[in-house]
C-alpha cells in the first residue's frame, strides 16, 4: 500500500512458511484471458500470484518490474500473446528485447534471473496458465526470499 | 481381503505406469493386435479389467503370455493409453512371484537350436524373473 | 478529498463460497478515502446498479471500486452504471476476484486474503485514474467475408439483403467451398448442389456483392469500421468480362495429367478449367505450371479456339486496396492428412479413401457421374467398411482432440447412400460412439440401422491390409461380443478428422484475431458471443471457429451477418480513450516512440512549448494521433523520460498497483 510502513521480518521470531510474493503481468487480450480461462475451468493455483491487467505485454515498462522487486516481490512473470498473435501485431516482441536486455540487468544487480520469467499464454491456455503460475511459484518457493533491493541507502 | 485385493490392483497400475482412465474403449488395440485371435482377453478388455479393479479376471487371463509386446497398441492408441504396459504389469507381477519362472536355463537344450539369440534372451527377460 | 465507493460482489455463492466478502467490506472501510464499502449477492444485477446509484448519491462518491468477476465480463457493465449516475466511466475499477480468486483457490482464508490484496491494488489505481472521453471514428459501410463457401455465401448474402455492399473473397476459381463437392446432405438426403447452386447464383448476381474469387486476402490493417485490406487477385490468364463460359478451351486444352482439386485427385483436368460444372463464375483459368504455353512457350490452343478472344497469357496478378467496416472470417476446413495413420493403408489401396472422396465417388457430376466403383478396379464393391474416429479424439498427438462433430451423421448418410441404390452392398460402420444430438439426427442414424440394414459394430478397426484376391483385408474389434475380427471388404472409407482450412492462421495473424491450438479461431465469448472474434470488427462463421454441420454453419453465418449489419448501420464508433499522449513539456524530441509504433499513429510536430524551466521555446515534440492509435502502450516504455504515457494505464496507475501488492 502507499503510506504504508514496510515492515521487515523479526530474524528472532520462529520462521513462518516461505510465501513468495509473486506479481504477474498479464496482457488483456491473450494472457489475461487464459488466466480468466483458468479461473472458469476452477484450475487451481497457488494464490500467492497477483496480476495486473495490462493492454499489451509491451506496455511493461522495465522499471515496473524493478519496482517490483524493490517492493519485495520474490518473482515478477510477464505473459504475453504467443509470437506472431500479438494483439498490437508487434509488442510481443518488443517485451521479447526489452526483456531479455532486463535479464542481464538483474544478473548485474545480483538478483537470480530464474526469479524472472516470460511466458506467452493464449486466451485458450487456461489449464496452461494454471500450470505456468503453479510451476513459477514452485520454482521461486524453491529459490527462498529475495535479496533485498530496498534500502540499501536509508538503513544504518 | 478387500484391501488386500485393492493393494495389489494399485500395485499393477504403479507397475503398468499408463493413463487407464484416459481410455475411451475404442479398441483399436484390440483390432490391430496380432495375436489377438489367440487372446482369451482382448488388449481393450485388460485395460478396462485394470481401471476396474477387477483383479481376479486379470490374474486368471492368459493373453499376457500371448502378448508378444510389439506395442502396435500403444502405437495406434488415440489417447496414449499403452494396453502392452498393462500386459507386462501382469506378467512381472506373476513372474515375480517365487517359483513361478516358466523357463529353466536347463531347458535350454530343448529349444529349437535354430531359435536366433535374440529370440532365447527375449524369451528369458520376459518369462523369467 | 477523494471519495471512493468500493463494493464486494457475491456472484450468487461463486464468489461468496471461498471468500468471506463481509471481511473484505470491513478491511476495505480502513483505507483512506474508502468513504463506503459494501456486499452483495449479484451487482451485475439491477439491484445491485442501484445500490451503486444510492452510494453515490448518497455519500457523493467519485471514484467506483467493485470486485467481482473479471473485467473481461462486467468492465463495460459498471462503466454504463457509472455513468449513469454522473461519474466518468473511466474512474470506475474491477478486482478480479472471481476468475483469479474465488475460482482458482480453495481454502477460504487464502481467497479472503488475495481478494483483500486485489480490492487494495483496484483501489490504488483508481486513485489515479482520470477522467476520459472515448473520440469518434467513421464507419465504412461495407463489409467483406473471406471464404466463399456456404458460411461466406449465406453471411454475404445476408448483409447485401439488409443494403450494405458486401465483398466475397474466395482463393479457388469458384465459390461454393466443400459444400459443392458434397453429393447429399444429413438428415434429410436432399441433394447438395441442388440447395446450394442457387444460393451461389443469387450471391453471383446480387446488386451489392462483389465476388472476388482466385483471390486471397494480402494485408490487413486498420481497426473496426475501418480497415484496409489488399486483395490479390490471381492471374486467370482469362479475360473474366468477355468469357462466356462455353467451355471449348477447357476441351481442347491438350495437357490432360494434372489431378482435379475438386475432384480430390480422383479426376485429372486441363492445365484450363472450370473446376465443376456448376462453378460461378463460370470462367476458366489457367493453371499455369501445368499450361504448355506457359511452360514451353508452344501450344497456345485455348487462345486458337475461344471464340470470345478472351485468353490473355499476359495478365498479371492485380493488388486490390479496398476499405471495409468489418470483417466475417469463413475459410472452412481441410481434412486431416492421413499420412501418420499408416494402418489404415490409404497411401497403400486407392480402395480406401476418405469420406469426402466418397462423396465425390457417388455424386452424379463426378469421376464416376455416381456409379460407386473400386477406384482400384473399376468394378462395383460387394462390401464397403465405414470407420469412424480416424484422427478425432486422438491425443497422442497423431490426430486431433476433438470431437469432428458431422462424422457419425455422415457416415449413416453415406451408408444409407449405398443401400439405397445398391441394396446388394454389405455396409459396416465401425464406431467408438455414435454421437448424433441434433433434430432429427438420432432418427436418422437409427433408419441408417433400421430400415437399411446397416452393420453398426461398437468397435474400431485397427489395419487394413490389401489381399491377394486385390480386396481388402480388414482387422478389427467387436467390443460387444468381445471378439477380435477379420473381415473381407472391396471398399474402406475413413471419416477422417477435420481441421482448420490451410492459411486461417496466417490469415488469423493477419487480422489480430485470435486462434486456439487447432488453428480454430476463437470466439469472444464461448457462449454469448460466439460469432465474434475478441477483435473488433472481426466476425466468424463456419468450421473455421469449430466443427460444425450446414445447419449450424448457415445459422452461424447469418447471426455473424447480423453483428456487421448492426456495425454497419452505425455511423460513428466510440474509440477507445486508453490511448497514448505526450507530455509535450518533457518530450525532447528524440522520437524513439514514433521508431516502435506500429500503426503509424505518432509524428513529429515543431511546436512553442514551456519548458520545465518555464521558457517558452520552439522544438520538436511527438504528437499522437488519437484516431490511429489503438493504445498498445510500446511507446511509453521507448520514450526515456517517460514523457510519453497511456491514459487509464498510466505509469503512476501500474506503479500505484505494483507498491498495493507487493
Amino acid at each position: 500500500m502507499l503510506g504504508e510502513k514496510v515492515t521487515v521480518a523479526d530474524k528472532t521470531a520462529a520462521p513462518a512458511p516461505f510465501e513468495p510474493k509473486i506479481v504477474a503481468f498479464c496482457c488483456n487480450w491473450c494472457s489475461y484471458a487464459g488466466a480468466d480461462g483458468a479461473g472458469t475451468a476452477r484450475k487451481q493455483y497457488p494464490a500467492n500470484v497477483k496480476i495486473i491487467r495490462v493492454p499489451c505485454s509491451c506496455r511493461v515498462n522495465p522499471l515496473f518490474i524493478l519496482r517490483a522487486f524493490q517492493r519485495g516481490a520474490d518473482g515478477v512473470i510477464l505473459c504475453g500473446c504467443h509470437p506472431g498473435d500479438c494483439h498490437y501485431m508487434t509488442g510481443n516482441y518488443y517485451t521479447r528485447r526489452r526483456l531479455t536486455l532486463l535479464m542481464s540487468m538483474l544478473n548485474f544487480m545480483g538478483v537470480a534471473t530464474e526469479r524472472l520469467r516470460v511466458e506467452w499464454v493464449s486466451a485458450s491456455e487456461g489449464a496452461r496458465f494454471a500450470e505456468i503460475m503453479t510451476s513459477f511459484v514452485e520454482q521461486i518457493t524453491a529459490l527462498g526470499a529475495n535479496v533485498k533491493l530496498r534500502d540499501l541507502r536509508c538503513k544504518k | 481381503m478387500v484391501d488386500k485385493v485393492q493393494e495389489q490392483v494399485e500395485a499393477l497400475r504403479r507397475l503398468a505406469h499408463t493413463p487407464l482412465q484416459d481410455c475411451i474403449q475404442c479398441g483399436r488395440c484390440s483390432a490391430g493386435c496380432p495375436v489377438a485371435f489367440k487372446m482369451d482377453l482382448l488388449p481393450h478388455r485388460v485395460v478396462w479389467e485394470l481401471a476396474q479393479g477387477n483383479l481376479e479376471t486379470l490374474l486368471k487371463a492368459t493373453a499376457p503370455w500371448q502378448c508378444v509386446s510389439c506395442f502396435a497398441c500403444q502405437n495406434r492408441c488415440p489417447r496414449g493409453v499403452s494396453p502392452a504396459a498393462v500386459m507386462e504389469a501382469l506378467r512381472l507381477t506373476a513372474i515375480r512371484q517365487q517359483g513361478a519362472n516358466k523357463y529353466d536355463a536347463a531347458q535350454l537344450e530343448h529349444f529349437d537350436p535354430e531359435l536366433p539369440q535374440q529370440a532365447l534372451v527375449a524369451v528369458f527377460r520376459k518369462f523369467n524373473k | 478529498m477523494q471519495k471512493i465507493g468500493v463494493f464486494v460482489c457475491w456472484c450468487g455463492s461463486n464468489i461468496a463460497t471461498t471468500v468471506d466478502v463481509a471481511q473484505v467490506v470491513a478491511a476495505v472501510k480502513t483505507i483512506p478515502n474508502v468513504a463506503f464499502a459494501a456486499d452483495y449477492k449479484y451487482m451485475c444485477s439491477e439491484g445491485g446498479q442501484e445500490l451503486i446509484h444510492k452510494a453515490v448519491q448518497d455519500y457523493q462518491l467519485d471514484r467506483i471500486v467493485v470486485c467481482s468477476c473479471s473485467p473481461r465480463m462486467h468492465e463495460a457493465t459498471f462503466r454504463n452504471c457509472a455513468e449513469q449516475v454522473g461519474i466518468n466511466p473511466y474512474l470506475v475499477e474491477i478486482a478480479n476476484i472471481r476468475e483469479q480468486c474465488s475460482w482458482i483457490i480453495k481454502d477460504r482464508a487464502q481467497a479472503t486474503a488475495k481478494a483483500i490484496q486485489l480490492a487494495k491494488a483496484a483501489i490504488a489505481k483508481v486513485r489515479f485514474n482520470t477522467p476520459l472521453t472515448p473520440g469518434e471514428s467513421k464507419v465504412v459501410k461495407r463489409a467483406l467475408v473471406i471464404g466463399g463457401g456456404i458460411a461466406g455465401i449465406q453471411a454475404a448474402l445476408d448483409i447485401a439483403e439488409a443494403g450494405y455492399k458486401v465483398d466475397i473473397v474466395e482463393r479457388q476459381p469458384a465459390i461454393g467451398g466443400r459444400m459443392a463437392q458434397l453429393d447429399k446432405t444429413f438428415p434429410t438426403l436432399d441433394c447438395s448442389a441442388c440447395i446450394l447452386t442457387p444460393k451461389m447464383m443469387d450471391a453471383a448476381n446480387h446488386p451489392n456483392i462483389k465476388l472476388y474469387t482466385y483471390s486471397e486476402v494480402e494485408a490487413v490493417s486498420g481497426f473496426v469500421g475501418n480497415f484496409e485490406v489488399k486483395i490479390r487477385q490471381k492471374a486467370r490468364s482469362v479475360d473474366a468480362k468477355r468469357c462466356t463460359g462455353c467451355g471449348i478451351c477447357t476441351e481442347k486444352c491438350p495437357s490432360r495429367k494434372t489431378s482435379s482439386e475438386f475432384e480430390l485427385g480422383l479426376k485429372t483436368r486441363g492445365a484450363i478449367y472450370i473446376p465443376f460444372s456448376q462453378a460461378l463464375p463460370k470462367v476458366p483459368v489457367i493453371d499455369r505450371e501445368h499450361c504448355l504455353k506457359f511452360q514451353t512457350g508452344k501450344c497456345g490452343i485455348c487462345s486458337k479456339v475461344c471464340p470470345a478472344e478472351c485468353i490473355d497469357y499476359t495478365q498479371q496478378d492485380e493488388i486490390i486496396t479496398e476499405h471495409y467496416g468489418a470483417i466475417v472470417a469463413a475459410t472452412g476446413f481441410d481434412l486431416l492428412p492421413l499420412d501418420k495413420f499408416g494402418e489404415y493403408g490409404y497411401q497403400d489401396s486407392p480402395d480406401v479413401i476418405t469420406s469426402l472422396e466418397f462423396e465425390r465417388l457417388t455424386n452424379a457430376t463426378g469421376p464416376t457421374e455416381g456409379h460407386l466403383v473400386c477406384p482400384s478396379t473399376g468394378k462395383e464393391p460387394k462390401s464397403v467398411i465405414i470407420v469412424s474416429c480416424v484422427g478425432s479424439r486422438d491425443t497422442s498427438g497423431r490426430g486431433k482432440t476433438y470431437c469432428s462433430k458431422i462424422c457419425c451423421m455422415y457416415n449413416a448418410k453415406q451408408a444409407m447412400y449405398i443401400r439405397e441404390k445398391y441394396p446388394q452392398i454389405d455396409v459396416t460402420v465401425f464406431y467408438i460412439d455414435v454421437r448424433t444430438p441434433g433434430k432429427a439426427f438420432d432418427e436418422f442414424y437409427r433408419r441408417a440401422v433400421e430400415e437399411f440394414n446397416v452393420h453398426y459394430i461398437k468397435g474400431q478397426v485397427g489395419k487394413v491390409l490389401k489381399d491377394a484376391r486385390g480386396g481388402l483385408t480388414v482387422f478389427a474389434s467387436d467390443l460387444l461380443s468381445d471378439k477380435h475380427l477379420m473381415l473381407h471388404a472391396d471398399m474402406v472409407i475413413l471419416a477422417t478428422a477435420v481441421k482448420p482450412a490451410a492459411g486461417a492462421r496466417k490469415l488469423a495473424t493477419m487480422l489480430t484475431a485470435s486462434m486456439d491450438n487447432d488453428d480454430f479461431f476463437t470466439e469472444a465469448h464461448p457462449k454469448l458471443r460466439p460469432v465474434e472474434s475478441p477483435t473488433a470488427g472481426i466476425f466468424l462463421a463456419g468450421m473455421c471457429q469449430g466443427p460444425k454441420d450446414i445447419p449450424e454453419t448457415v445459422s452461424q453465418a447469418g447471426a455473424a451477418a447480423v453483428k456487421v449489419v448492426g456495425l454497419l448501420a452505425k455511423d460513428k464508433l466510440r474509440t477507445n480513450p486508453c490511448v497514448a499522449h505526450c507530455q509535450e513539456n518533457i518530450c525532447s524530441g528524440c522520437l524513439a516512440c514514433e521508431k516502435v509504433c506500429p500503426y503509424g499513429a505518432i509524428t513529429a510536430e515543431t511546436k512553442t512549448v514551456i519548458n520545465l524551466a518555464g521558457v517558452k521555446e520552439q522544438r520538436t515534440v511527438a504528437v499522437v494521433n488519437q484516431t490511429l492509435c489503438q493504445g498498445c502502450g510500446a511507446c511509453t516504455v521507448a520514450c526515456p523520460a517517460a514523457a510519453m504515457d497511456l491514459k487509464g494505464f498510466s505509469n503512476q496507475e501500474i506503479l500505484a498497483e505494483v507498491d498495493a501488492l507487493c
